[in-house]
């Protein structure tokens, strides 16, 4: 079946099997930032933006997205520099598997949350599974990204 | 999970026939419990076109559209404001924000799931199942029996009970390997609710009927609790024993009778 979506903010007529996942129809069309973690929905390494929210892309049908709007990390290249340059800095990335997911959360947070407190932002990344960090540097990161951003 | 025709229908009249007349059709709320599934599924019936999101006041219900998200339903300011906003804690550690804004309150009550942090917050509540065909279904009902129709919206009626829910997880985004909710009327009476155990929630009738019967203090929390452990079943998986399920029901339960009556 062939659905349209617009990805990084450009207009797509894609070709897809009714039971394909959002993940693996962005990988296919050159999104390799969205990363293929669990496949189960725990993760989050999967996480784009959908109208702006962010969803698993491993757990929701590339059908069901039709006529919606899709960031990924290949389409918010500004952004993503300036949140990863933190994330660098408090030595919150070593194999960077999870960044992409974290960072489209983290953009989606600050649009939903205004001034969030420490437990705020844990409790809305806490989807975010980071399998190297131990997560202290990441919140650190996020809080300085946050207040130095003000 | 294998899908050979995915279908958006811009009726609700349209998504029953399909549901009626074509054999392995599957409604789709979020989708995102589905795709875990081994199903062949002939035709996807995705309810998106229908207008079921939304949240709304009457001077008697709240009303939830089957299509609302889980995150809706936690960020919702309606959903916060009544019965101590149980029904936004109850959802609120359900794996994270991107998976609450996939699965939908029809799929969450649908799915029938055994460690449904929902379904046991709504049990505690008056609550009604609106379906297309069959119409109004008390939730307990809709539990208990099979239905092939389309949730439509849920209602609770706004009857000033308060509320509280409890869970206990092995790690901040796991299932529960416990949850109970509990809620008391203005004429006193209880309902405890105990679910995740790992089977869906039941009610704790004998510890209810205790607390009808004594004053709200710690000690008669205690003994409900210790009532509610000792009535209730509690199996085994790979997530907790029954003897630890037991336990915690014990403290569970009683958490919550005292937070209603701080
Ligand atoms: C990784 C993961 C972890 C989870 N952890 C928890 C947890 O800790 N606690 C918890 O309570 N839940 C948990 N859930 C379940 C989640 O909360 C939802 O209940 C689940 O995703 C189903 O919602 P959905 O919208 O995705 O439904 P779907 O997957 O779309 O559907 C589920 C079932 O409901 C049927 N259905 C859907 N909508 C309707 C409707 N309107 N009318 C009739 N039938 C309908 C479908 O046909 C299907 O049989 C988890 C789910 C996942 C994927
Ligand atoms: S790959 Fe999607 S949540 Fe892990
Ligand atoms: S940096 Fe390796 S998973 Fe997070």
């Amino acid at each position: 079946m062939k659905i349209k979506l617009k990805i990084n903010n450009q207009d797509k007529i894609i070709d897809i099997r009714p039971d394909e996942m959002l993940l693996e129809v962005l990988r296919k069309n050159g999104c390799l930032s969205v990363k293929h973690g669990c496949d189960t929905g725990s993760c989050g390494a999967c996480t784009v933006l959908l109208d702006e929210k962010p969803i698993l892309s491993c757990s929701y049908l590339a059908a069901k997205a039709e006529g919606h709007s899709i960031i990924t990390v290949e389409g918010a290249q500004k952004k993503v520099e300036q949140i990863s340059k933190y994330l660098v800095d408090e030595g919150g990335v070593q194999c960077g598997f999870c960044i992409p997911g974290l960072v489209l959360t983290v953009m989606s947070m600050e649009k939903e949350l205004n001034n969030p407190s420490e437990e705020e932002i844990t409790h809305y990344l806490s989807g975010n599974l980071c399998r190297c960090t131990g997560y202290s540097s990441h919140t650190r990161a996020i809080k300085k990204y946050l207040e130095e951003k003000k | 999970m294998i899908i050979d025709e995915y279908k958006k229908p811009q009726t609700i009249e349209e998504a029953y026939s399909i549901l009626t007349t074509k054999k392995n059709s599957q409604i789709i709320g979020g989708g995102a419990y589905l795709r875990l599934s081994k199903k062949h599924i002939s035709s996807a019936i995705d309810l998106s076109n229908l207008k079921l999101d939304f949240i709304s006041e009457t001077d008697d219900y709240i009303e939830i559209g089957a299509m609302t998200t889980l995150r809706e339903l936690e960020i919702n300011e309606i959903t916060k404001k009544y019965f101590n906003g149980i029904i936004s804690n109850s959802i609120r550690n359900i794996v994270g924000v991107q998976l609450r804004n996939i699965a939908t309150t029809g799929g969450a009550i649908s799915g029938k799931f055994g460690f449904s942090d929902l379904i046991t917050a709504l049990s505690v509540l008056d609550c009604k199942v609106i379906l297309y065909k069959a119409g109004a279904v008390k939730l307990v009902d809709f539990i208990n029996q099979k239905y092939n129709d389309i949730v439509e919206k849920i209602i609770i009626r706004k009857n000033n009970q308060i509320a509280d829910f409890q869970a206990i997880r092995n790690t901040k985004t796991d299932y529960a390997i416990l949850n109970v909710a509990v809620s008391k009327h203005t004429n006193n009476s209880y309902k405890i609710a105990v679910g995740a155990r790992p089977g869906i929630a039941i009610f704790a009738v004998k510890a209810e009927g205790f607390l009808k019967t004594v004053d709200s203090s710690k000690e008669n929390a205690e003994k409900a609790g210790l009532i509610a452990s000792q009535e209730i079943k509690f199996t085994s998986n790979f997530r907790a024993s029954a003897e630890y399920r037991q336990e915690l029901c014990k403290v569970l339960v009683s958490r919550a009778i005292c937070n209603i009556n701080k």
